[in-house]
């Protein structure tokens, strides 16, 4: 009786098991061809569909979208990698069509130059404030202020 | 000064961006495409009706021509079709078609059964040509001047009001203008 019991642990692991399975099938089915067989190409293939908005599901990268331009394109990415393609080919090819938006990492220009700069002027901006409000609460005189807190 | 001007001007940024950013005509989902004033990509497919004949946009060169991608899978393209077979019936440009992603069976039966308003439709079943022009949505109409520059891209059905205000006045300076 003992030993039985002992084997039933076991058991309550199946549907996990079986969960676990499904789930790496299901991962597996978004790529129909396969790993590439160079696993520094693989590698750059995972990193370059990743960093590629899908312009369908607009909130997904080519790698993690079953929508089937996601495909098409994971396919396209695949093919310029085997041919040789740089990865900032790749990007340049990809920008032509579609866009900066289909870049998750848009290079800094004229056009997303506030976005990057965004927060570095909402910090400035909160710096300024905490520097005024410490400045007002501490009542000292002006003249007695140390000058290096501003530039 | 400052404790009024701030809150007034901080106000004021939020009022514009809010203006913009929650405009209801505006689509959040339509993307200016880059092709504006490109060259646009050539291409050369099987005819969807006669898979022996092939039809490309080079022969069109020298025309200001309409580029309209749709397939049987879009809903939004059976909602468009009437507008396509008016401004067919206009005569004022051709339209080339192309079938994206799609059976040849089903458009031929699509073509038959809607009426057909194109010059000639490419089949892209592969999605390369599509990929070419940026697409990313069913349908989208293009509008390419005579020296094969893209001058404007329309994502959405084409209803007459986009036609007239959209197109039209682009057709007509592109041939004043001897493009």
């Amino acid at each position: 009786m003992r030993r039985v019991a002992g084997g039933a642990p076991w058991r309550g692991l199946l549907p996990v098991l079986a969960g676990v399975a499904l789930v790496a099938g299901v991962a597996q089915a978004l790529d129909v061809n396969g790993q590439l067989e160079n696993p520094v190409l693989q590698a750059r293939y995972e990193h370059v569909t990743q960093q590629l908005r899908c312009l369908v599901c607009q909130d997904e990268s080519i790698a993690d979208s079953d929508a089937e331009l996601a495909a098409e394109l994971r396919g396209e990415v695949r093919e310029m990698l085997l041919a040789g393609k740089s990865n900032a080919a790749i990007y340049a090819y990809m920008k032509a069509r579609y866009g900066e938006f289909v870049l998750y990492d848009p290079p800094v220009d004229g056009k997303t130059v506030f976005i990057w700069g965004a927060p570095f002027a909402l910090l400035l901006i909160g710096a300024g404030v905490v520097y005024r409000v410490v400045r007002a609460r501490s009542r000292l005189p002006l003249d007695d202020e140390p000058t290096s807190g501003r530039s | 000064m400052w404790k009024f001007l701030l809150p007034v001007a901080a106000f004021s940024g939020l009022v514009v961006l809010f203006a913009f950013g929650l405009n209801p005509h505006r689509d959040i989902h339509a993307l200016p495409s880059p092709l504006i004033g490109k060259p646009a990509p050539q291409f050369t497919l099987t005819d969807v009706l006669d898979a022996n004949r092939t039809v490309s946009n080079r022969s069109l060169r020298g025309h200001v021509y309409v580029f309209n991608v749709w397939a049987t899978w879009c809903g939004a393209c059976r909602e468009e079709h009437a507008t396509l077979l008016a401004i067919a019936r206009q005569k004022i440009v051709p339209i080339l078609g192309l079938d994206w992603n799609d059976r040849r069976d089903r458009a031929q039966e699509w073509l038959k059964e809607l009426g057909d308003p194109y010059q000639s439709v490419g089949f892209d079943s592969q999605g390369r040509v599509a990929i070419d022009w940026g697409v990313y949505g069913a349908p989208e109409t293009y509008l390419v001047d005579r020296r094969g520059r893209v001058l404007f891209k329309h994502i959405a059905p084409m209803t007459m009001a986009v036609w007239n205000k959209e197109f039209l006045p682009r057709i007509a300076a592109a041939r004043r203008g001897g493009a």
